[in-house]
């Protein structure tokens, strides 16, 4: 209570009241903390850069990012396949039933023939097998005929479907994606990346694919899509969604020790969503305080991949509580400061802390420099 | 060594020791140029190497009963994946039925005393220990987390043990040519006089079509494992697109040997459920020339169709379309050979001996297995599948559930030859059985599985495939352990089994003439073997004294071409 | 009553008349002689399919990539190359005049024979020793280790930082990170000025791709050519002047150390191989009844000749 008092009058805060756990002490925060009236309607600019709740200009309220649903294809579909959620994928779906239902068939057929005939030519004492041909010509050939029919009658309605699969509209709308081990990312025509692939209902989406290192796939099973998506190349894809909601989409390339978690969302937007969620998104980031842009950061551009923010060492070190130790590397000590940060976003190699492998990659190029402020921001606030 | 009796024949007292005792001794087995004994350290090797492969394969397993982590994390599952399907495919399955079986009986078959090079045979045999030495030493440094098809550039920049895997898969990969270029001498230079090509055992056949394959197909995957060796030390930039070179390319030169190498896999399998499926139906196998043909035309076909791997890799569409026409034509020899050998049940006199069953189970696992390949043959639908726990379970019931069916079968065909002991006939029965149970109720899930949006070389999953893993998992163990007893039950044998006669099966190729087991040079030098026709059983008859099978006096042997 | 008999043949096989370098396996020496022959057939086959990745590779990126071919091969001395092919096509005569020597029984001729085959052998190492110490003396390698100071006629090439300083591996001095594929770092092209930015293949709607992927990134099969896209970009691309080595000259030199290299094994171990028989020779061993050895080594010395014939015109006569 006596904290909440402190940090009211010191920061000249409106009477919210301190979430549960998060209680700081004005003495920790790493910007000098400013006097203020109580009450004041304008406030002058808040100094601690950790807190979210920061009071914002009156004619800019702030926007939070749209999110992003539960799954809908869970469940859903055929007991054999997802839910088919564009025509190629139904035409995928029905050759699919097609040669299943042959095959099963066939292959009920042959293990009736095998218990039957096992069963009623087993060797008895005393009984003498009928004499039987040992080859049939025309049984082979019947039998060489018809299954190579059925596979050209397969082959052709494969072919055509496949050639759909890779022949986009003129008009199709294009996203870039880029792969990385382990995350992806989709690049929209205006500039905003996302983690997630947002894609407008009933229109043909076409998807410009590289990676960064290795080779991954793009796979969306509900579109029945997959493609390799390959270094220093551009491979394509298109589909057009039929339905509304959210679906899974995967890695289907091995690509190292994360690959089964490099998944992500498609969210197919009903009429109009796609182009609100387009603006919204994008005007939510440029209001965004740095420190939930950092935090919005880490989650979408990967580095949630390497870096923990809760003291676990994973591929690389642990963000919490860095900020301002000083550090081993391997140009030697280093204080953990802004510098360093922007550094090692831009220049991962340069100065690689003890204990940890070079192989972070580089972001330079790929992060505005108002995004890695808001990084540096971010870690500078976990403590 | 094991102490296998010397050999009984119908009169009594053996002329000869047998191959397993004469010259005895630890020394004498390392350096021996006999084709039997090197069939049998072979067989130990193989067998071992499995065990280790399935005991990475209950791991794998284990760890997906649920999903995130049980047992190990990420970085170890990876590589568990690895070495199982590198020692799988490169120790296990690949020599497999030639190495082990082929080696064994090829000679026999032929009446020969052995193979056209003895030496180079042994040489084969040091190259799959070495082989096998650098696979283990992968895994003991730093086990290799590429996955068996070491795609680039992953495999050119992971920090694990890569080298000595490839390098391992390399000079394996000419273990395989050297036996397939002793096998293809011998077929050509020792056969009998009275056996052409088509009075030649259906065994022989297929052994002869993979041996083509083992030599042709090898030396590609040879380069490129070289390709990848000096890529990855020395950075000469083939396979890197920084420095000009292509990924893709890779998948190219990998795939043109690997899917040759899935032949290499099965041709033999079929070859062998040829013979035990005509031995055990008592009855001359149907189409014998449709199936030899369809042998020769397999081998021939599968080297056109790697491409169907790569449908999605970003090779050119046109060549997905070739590729995808070509793999259905390689569908069609198989399901030739399926039609005949149900053919050659009708109107037989059938005995469910444990290889019976194991032929039959193949039979149906095979055609589960082909079939699922024409989902996979089809190119829209297997953009869909590629990568999914579908291909994972079509390739399992084709590798696992054909070839390494066949080669238990043919393994308990052939024991009580290679060692004169009778196994537990019941126990092998019930094992045959459950191993077919099991596999289905590891694998028929996985085809679901991976049509619903499962991936394959997944260390963690969605929380909807849940149930399917679990039942997968089950069926794994219940195979293992099954696998376990069975192979227990053939060493049993050695110390406790009943004496074999010479033709516990009723077969008609000539190895059943030869002793079980046989002397050094297969035959005594005073009973050289006769060929009769082609499996042809009218003058076999069971003699209770002999406890097997014997061929009337009368019976009269080939002496001219005889069309089957 | 026909027999499956192949023993009585085996034991009774080597009386005098048959050399005692007939195995018991075999019915005679004809039996193993087929036999062998067939085999070597069979193993020159496999070693053709074992070279052929490295042809198909070659052809691949040949056509993909004409002008580092058509820039790099001049690097390469045809004189030296012309006599190694003489060498070889010598050496084959020898080694087919051995298996004629060893079958009229011409002890002396064989041995003669023999020893000229290794001696061509030698010379061809020996030669392909000067070209390799050339090459490496150059920084004409293989790959990044592409980092000639001079252009084949013999003029200057600008070094990206002007300083012509350089390890003797003519690597740049920068450490480079362990992850070479991809965007990771922007390397200049050693020996050339780099592309200008802003030369990837421009995609719309893609705001970053032109910042880190420099132009020789782009060179992959399928991908517009480096050149292309650089001209695209407006850039001033030089590929006639021998001053500047187009983007990744380096795969030319891979391609070259691959297939000389793994020939020149394939030599080496003919080397070997010839030495045992110049051994066995000298003791007597072959003759008119034994001469497999000798017949089935100059087999195989002709494939490795052959191979070369190929490799000469493919590495050091591009038009």
């Amino acid at each position: 209570m006596l904290q909440y008092l402190l940090t009211f009058v010191v920061l000249g805060q409106p009477a919210t009241p301190p979430a549960a756990g998060a209680d700081k002490p004005a003495a920790e925060q790493s910007q000098p903390a400013e006097k203020a009236a109580a009450g004041d309607k304008k406030p002058e600019a808040a100094g601690n850069p950790c807190d979210k709740n920061a009071p914002r200009p009156a004619n800019k309220p702030k926007k939070t990012l749209p999110p992003v649903g539960p799954r809908t294809d869970i469940g859903a579909g055929t007991y054999w396949m997802p839910v088919a959620n564009s025509d190629m994928a139904e035409h995928v779906d029905g050759l699919f039933l097609a040669i299943l239902a042959i095959s099963i068939f066939c292959f009920v057929g042959i293990t009736i023939a095998v218990v039957y005939f096992a069963w009623k030519y087993r060797h008895r004492e005393g009984h003498q097998a009928p004499e039987s041909d040992a080859h049939n010509d025309a049984l082979e050939i019947t039998w060489t005929i018809i299954p190579s029919i059925v596979c050209v009658i397969i082959f052709l309605l494969g072919w055509k479907g496949f050639v759909d699969l890779n022949t986009p509209p003129k008009h199709a709308y294009e996203i870039t994606v880029v792969a990385e081990k382990w995350k992806w990312s989709y690049k929209y025509p205006n500039g905003w990346v996302d983690e997630n692939l947002h894609v407008p209902v009933g229109e043909p989406v076409r998807l410009v694919m590289r990676s960064k290192d290795v080779l991954h796939s793009f796979w969306v099973p509900s579109f029945r899509v997959k493609q390799d998506v390959i270094p220093n190349r551009y491979t394509k894809i298109w589909f057009e969604a039929k339905t509304p909601g959210v679906y899974r989409q995967y890695c289907a390339e091995y690509c190292g020790d994360r690959h089964s978690f490099m998944k992500s969302l498609v969210v197919v937007h009903p009429p109009g969503g796609f182009k609100r969620y387009m603006e919204e998104a994008e005007q939510a980031l440029l209001d965004m305080p740095p420190v939930e842009l950092g935090e919005y950061l880490y989650a979408a551009r990967g580095c949630n991949q390497c870096h923990s923010t809760d003291g676990t060492t994973k591929t690389g070190p642990s963000w919490k509580g860095i900020f301002g130790e000083t550090h081993q590397t391997s140009a030697g000590a280093v204080k953990v400061d802004e510098n360093y940060i922007r550094e090692s976003i831009l220049d991962p190699t340069a100065k690689v802390r003890a204990g940890f492998n070079p192989v972070m990659p580089t972001f330079k190029g790929q992060l505005k420099d108002e995004q890695i402020d808001g990084l540096i921001t971010y870690i500078k606030c976990l403590k | 060594m094991a102490t296998a009796a010397t050999t009984i024949d119908s009169s009594g007292a053996p002329p000869e020791p047998s191959y397993l005792t004469v010259k005895r001794g630890f020394r004498n087995w390392i350096v021996t140029l006999d084709h039997k004994r090197i069939g049998v350290m072979y067989l130990i090797g193989i067998t071992t190497s499995f065990l280790l492969g399935g005991v990475f394969a209950l791991l794998v397993r284990t760890e997906l009963f649920f999903p995130g982590s049980q047992i190990v994390n990420e970085a170890q599952y990876n590589q568990l994946f690895t070495l199982h399907g590198a020692i799988m495919v490169f120790l296990v399955i690949i020599p497999g039925l030639p190495a082990a079986l082929g080696n064994f009986s090829l000679p026999i078959v032929l009446g020969a005393p052995d193979v056209a090079f003895p030496r180079l045979n042994l040489f084969s045999f040091y190259l799959w220990c070495t082989g096998a030495a650098l696979m283990l030493l992968s895994l003991i440094v730093n086990a290799a987390d590429t996955g068996w098809t070491f795609y680039t550039p992953y495999s050119t920049t992971t920090g694990t043990a890569v080298v000595p895997a490839v390098a391992g898969a390399f000079v394996l990969g000419f273990s395989s040519i050297f036996t397939g270029l002793n096998f293809i001498v011998t077929i050509h230079k020792f056969k009998p006089k009275g056996m052409g090509w088509f009075q030649m055992p259906l065994n022989l056949w297929g052994i002869y079509s993979t041996a083509l394959l083992q030599v042709l197909a090898t030396p590609v995957l040879g380069i490129t494992l070289l390709l990848l060796l000096v890529e990855r030390i020395g950075r000469i930039g083939i396979f890197d697109p920084a420095l000009g070179g292509d990924p893709v390319l890779f998948q190219h030169f990998f795939w043109f040997y690997s899917h040759p190498a899935v032949y290499i896999m099965i041709l033999p399998a079929m070859a062998v459920m040829s013979d035990l499926i005509t031995t055990f139906s008592h009855k001359h196998i149907f189409g014998y020339r449709f199936i030899a043909y369809s042998s020769v035309g397999l081998a021939a076909l599968s080297f056109l169709v790697w491409g169907h791997h790569m449908f999605v890799s970003g090779q050119s569409k046109l060549a997905s379309m070739v590729f995808s026409a070509l793999t259905f034509t390689v569908a069609i020899p198989s399901a030739i050979k399926v039609f005949n050998w149900v053919a050659t049940l009708y109107k037989a006199d059938i005995t469910l001996k444990t290889p019976m069953l194991y032929a039959l189970s193949f039979i149906l696992l095979f055609t589960i297995g082909g079939l699922t390949g024409i989902f996979l043959g089809a190119l829209n639908v297997d953009v869909h599948l590629h990568d999914s726990y579908f291909v994972v379970a079509h390739f399992h019931y084709v590798m696992m559930g054909s070839a390494l069916i066949a080669f238990l079968g043919a393994l308990h065909y052939w024991w009580p030859k290679m060692f004169g002991r009778m196994f537990n006939e019941r126990v092998g029965q019930v094992c045959a059985v459950l191993v077919f149970i099991g596999f289905n109720t590891t694998f028929l899930p996985q085809f679901v599985m991976g049509a619903r949006g499962m991936a394959r070389r997944y260390f963690d999953y969605d929380p909807e495939f849940t149930r399917f893993h679990q039942v997968s998992t089950i069926g794994a163990f219940l195979m293992g352990i099954t696998l376990v007893v069975s192979f227990g039950n053939l060493i049993y044998s050695l110390f406790r089994g009943r004496r074999a006669p010479r033709n516990p099966w009723g077969g008609t190729t000539l190895e059943w003439q030869a002793p079980s087991p046989p002397p050094l040079y297969n035959f005594y030098a005073h009973e050289q073997p006769v060929l009769y026709p082609i499996y042809d059983y009218s003058d076999l008859y069971y003699d209770e004294k002999e406890g097997g099978w014997l061929r009337r006096a009368d019976a009269k042997p080939e002496d001219e071409a005889y069309e089957p | 009553m026909s027999s499956a008999a192949h023993d009585e043949g085996a034991h009774a096989g080597h009386g005098h008349a048959e050399s005692p370098f007939i195995q018991h396996h075999f019915d005679d020496g004809a039996h193993q002689f087929e036999s062998g022959k067939l085999g070597i057939w069979l193993f020159l086959g496999q070693e053709v399919l074992f070279f052929s990745a490295l042809f198909v590779a070659y052809i691949i990126y040949r056509h993909n990539h004409p002008e580092i071919f058509e820039y790099a091969h001049r690097y390469l001395d045809v004189r030296l190359g012309a006599i190694n092919t003489g060498v070889l096509i010598l050496s084959s005569l020898s080694a087919a005049w051995a298996v004629r020597a060893a079958q009229l029984n011409q002890r002396r001729a064989l041995i003669f024979c023999l020893a000229v085959t290794l001696l061509c052998a030698f010379g061809f190492l020996g030669i392909k020793y000067v070209e390799y110490a050339a090459k490496i003396h150059h920084h004409t390698l293989f790959g990044k280790r592409f980092a000639p100071h001079e252009a084949p006629d013999g003029t200057e090439i600008e070094q990206p930082d002007g300083n012509p300083g350089k390890d003797a591996k003519g690597q740049p001095t920068a450490k480079e990170p362990l992850n070479t594929v991809g965007g990771v770092k922007a390397q200049p092209i050693e020996g050339s000025k780099g592309p200008p930015p802003g030369t990837a293949p421009v995609v719309p709607g893609d705001p970053s791709a032109s910042k880190e992927e420099p132009a020789s990134a782009q060179a992959g099969v399928g991908v517009l050519p480096a050149i292309e896209a650089q001209k695209a970009a407006g850039a001033k691309i030089d590929t006639e002047s021998s001053a500047r080595p187009p983007p990744n000259t380096g795969m030319f030199f891979t391609i070259y150390f691959l297939m000389t290299g793994l020939h020149g094994v394939h030599v080496l171990a003919g080397v070997f191989v010839f030495i045992w028989l110049l051994w066995r020779a000298s003791k007597g061993h072959f003759g008119p009844r034994y001469y497999g050895p000798v017949d089935f080594a100059a087999l195989y010395w002709h494939l490795v000749d052959l191979i070369w014939i190929f490799l000469f015109p493919l590495l050091y006569l591009i038009a």
